[in-house]
């Protein structure tokens, strides 16, 4: 404190109280922006602060490759003959597994965020409520994309052969709208939850079981019949499906409605109650 | 509901604020317990209160961040609960705690800040340029915020607030925790705001802020009003001030304090210390002007009357002593939670 008023004194410029009054004169307010505008606002926020951190990158990119990495090559000679056999079958379901697992930074992130003053004045504007989330989720959307682009090149280098290029896009974006919707379950705890700890503690308990205990593996058929009940019903089972099926040049229609399906029901439940915790912190 | 056209006609009866009955709890903690405002529009009103008075609560429900849980409140005769969309557009908060992005620049901020207020692109930046430039901040444009010394967090947070000319401004605690030049500063922007029928909401644990800025007082306690008033008669019931007198020699005091009582009307206090003396100056039929020629009337008194005056100082009160005066005890602040926040103003020297 002591340090920072002395430098002050020094090279602070003074106020300029007569170019204030110019700006001061009250000009017509401009029209309200729309909520479409107020999200890419928000998400153009996120990106600067990426920008600004770019340590924050770590998961996206470290993270991921090591998740190729090691699986492919601990389970792939067991389990497939060679990893180079068992990627083109991992690779897709790797993928969904290490973005769902990121999202759970979008909880630890709003969770240390929403402390921040700043949020006192975002909720003082006359905006569409929810933008401050959505621009969130646009930002880590965004993060999604790049873990989705480097996973796809490291696999690519491992030996991972694509069928075909459309599905691979079809299904990068499957996922981000997956994962996007799942987020709000974070949204969600980031706001409900104290501490950014506690953040993290729930999220694992609820990752682990979701990806583990899905397809992304191994095929279901081997496990008991208990087992396969959840696993064939599990979210991340339908959207690992539906991107494996759409980058083997398939189109595996019941998957990929069973994804949109689950995303459009995460959204319903869990956007509005982040949005009622957040008109009331 | 149109907020494209602002409304900026006062409410009723000139009146930018108006309450009746706010309630805020927390649990058991009746933070702010029955306060009724009216704050006329195009003016600066102070609300002065130690640390956990109920300011912040106050302020929060006033700019819609927190529902009220009894009472009423309009800005600008707008319900806060009922038209809070409205009253968002009329209002701009800077609070307690700096209300910018402490990871953007200071020019992303307020380009996202104009963004979010509809302006386009290159509105939003040229804007953005003007306000760090009439604020000082030109060269600091392209720096983080968490880079910035308090006295420039104030400012950014100040020039985030008015973007867009608010109707009303909210400022809470805007110079806790700053140093005399940048206090001074800001108080000189606060004028500047104010001089363009912008009403403010000042909160402040300062009585020199309040008397610095503000036309009324509201003096907040508990989560009650205890004192409102412009401040003329704010400082008609407490004093402007007191002088605080050492002498040379201490059989001098019992007719020092005779002299002063009857050259200031007022009644002088025994300091534990043998050889000081206090006297409130300003109150009474003083009405709060003119402290510092009656202080010095009456210590020409004692020099004609031949006591040796060895050191004297001119005080505002601190707002214990306003307390003191208002409510009989003292207000008994929890420590302040910034750091370096000073913890009362009892030696500040009074120059004026
Ligand atoms: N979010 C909150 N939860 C619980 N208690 C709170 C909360 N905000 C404020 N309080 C309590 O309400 C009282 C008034 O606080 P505040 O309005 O911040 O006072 P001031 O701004 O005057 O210092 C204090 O006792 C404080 O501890
Ligand atoms: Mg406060």
């Amino acid at each position: 404190m002591s340090t920072a008023t002395t430098t002050e004194a020094q090279d602070l410029a003074p106020v300029r109280t007569e170019s204030l009054a110019e700006l001061l004169i009250a000009k017509e307010r401009p029209r309200r922006p729309s909520a479409l505008s107020t999200s890419l606002t928000f998400g153009w926020r996120a990106i600067l602060k990426i920008k600004h951190v770019p340590e924050q990158l770590f998961d996206v990119t470290a993270f991921p490759i090591m998740m190729v990495l090691m699986y492919t090559y601990l389970f792939g000679g067991a389990l497939a003959g060679s990893p180079r056999e068992y990627i083109q079958y991992l690779l897709p379901g790797i993928l969904v597994m290490s973005v769902v697992m990121i999202t759970m930074y979008t909880g630890v992130s709003v969770n240390t965020d929403i402390e921040k003053g700043v949020f006192d004045r975002f909720r003082s504007l006359p905006i569409w409520r929810p933008s401050t989330l959505v621009g969130y989720l646009l930002g880590d959307a965004l993060r999604y994309a790049m873990a989705s682009a480097v996973m796809l090149t490291v696999g690519i280098i491992m030996g991972f052969r694509p069928d075909s290029a459309l599905g691979v896009l079809g299904g990068v974006l499957l996922l981000l709208v997956f994962s996007f919707a799942f987020s709000w379950v974070w949204t969600m705890f980031g706001l409900l939850l104290r501490t950014e700890k506690s953040v993290m503690g729930v999220s694992m308990m609820v990752l682990f079981p979701l990806t583990f205990l899905s397809d992304i593996f191994v095929k279901p058929e081997t496990m008991p019949g208990w087992l396969q009940a959840f696993v064939n019903n599990n979210p991340v089972t339908h959207v690992a499906s539906a991107v494996r099926g759409l980058m083997a040049g398939d189109w595996p229609g019941a998957d990929i409605a069973w994804s949109l399906g689950w995303a459009g029901l995460l959204v319903a439940v869990f956007g509005p109650v982040t949005m009622r915790l957040y008109n009331r912190k | 509901m149109s907020s494209k056209q602002s409304y900026r006609g006062p409410g009723s009866g000139g009146l930018a604020i108006e309450t009746a009955g706010l309630v805020k709890t927390f649990g058991d903690n009746r933070a702010v317990d029955g306060v009724d405002l009216a704050v006329p529009a195009g003016t600066v009103y102070g609300l002065l209160g130690p640390n956990g008075a109920g300011k912040t609560t106050t302020v929060k429900m006033l700019a819609t961040l927190l529902r009220p849980d009894g009472g009423e409140a309009h800005v600008f005769g707008h319900d806060v609960v009922r038209a809070a969309d409205t009253v968002r557009g009329l209002v701009s908060l800077t609070g307690q705690y700096a209300s910018v992005d402490e990871d953007l620049t200071g020019t992303e901020n307020l380009v996202l800040l104009a963004r979010l207020t509809g302006h386009g692109k290159k509105a939003a930046y040229s804007r953005a340029e003007q306000l760090l430039d009439a604020f000082g901040l030109g060269d600091a444009a392209s720096r983080q915020v968490k880079n910035y010394s308090g006295g420039m967090r104030r400012r950014i947070d100040i020039a985030a607030s008015i973007l867009n000319t608010p109707d009303l401004l909210f400022l809470d605690e805007p110079t806790t925790g700053l140093d005399p030049r940048s206090r001074n500063q800001v108080w000189d922007i606060v004028r500047a705001v104010v001089g363009h029928g912008t009403t403010v909401l000042l909160t402040t644990q300062y009585l020199d802020e309040a008397d610095q800025l503000a036309a009324r007082i509201a003096v907040i306690d508990k989560g009650k009003v205890i004192a409102e008033g412009t401040k003329g008669e704010l400082k008609a019931s407490v004093g402007a001030g007191s002088v605080h007198v050492r002498l040379r020699h201490a059989e001098q005091r019992p007719q020092a304090e005779e002299v002063l009582r009857i050259a200031l009307d007022a009644e002088v206090k025994i300091e534990p210390d043998p050889v000081a003396l206090t006297a409130r100056v300003g109150g009474g039929a003083a009405n709060g002007q003119g402290a510092a020629e009656q202080a010095s009337r009456a210590l020409a008194e004692l020099a004609r009357t031949g006591i040796t005056v060895d050191n004297f100082s001119l005080g505002q009160p601190s707002l214990d002593e306003v307390f003191l005066a208002l409510t009989g005890h003292p207000s008994d602040p929890e420590p302040p939670s910034g750091p370096g926040a000073p913890q009362d103003l009892k030696e500040a020297e009074v120059s004026r």
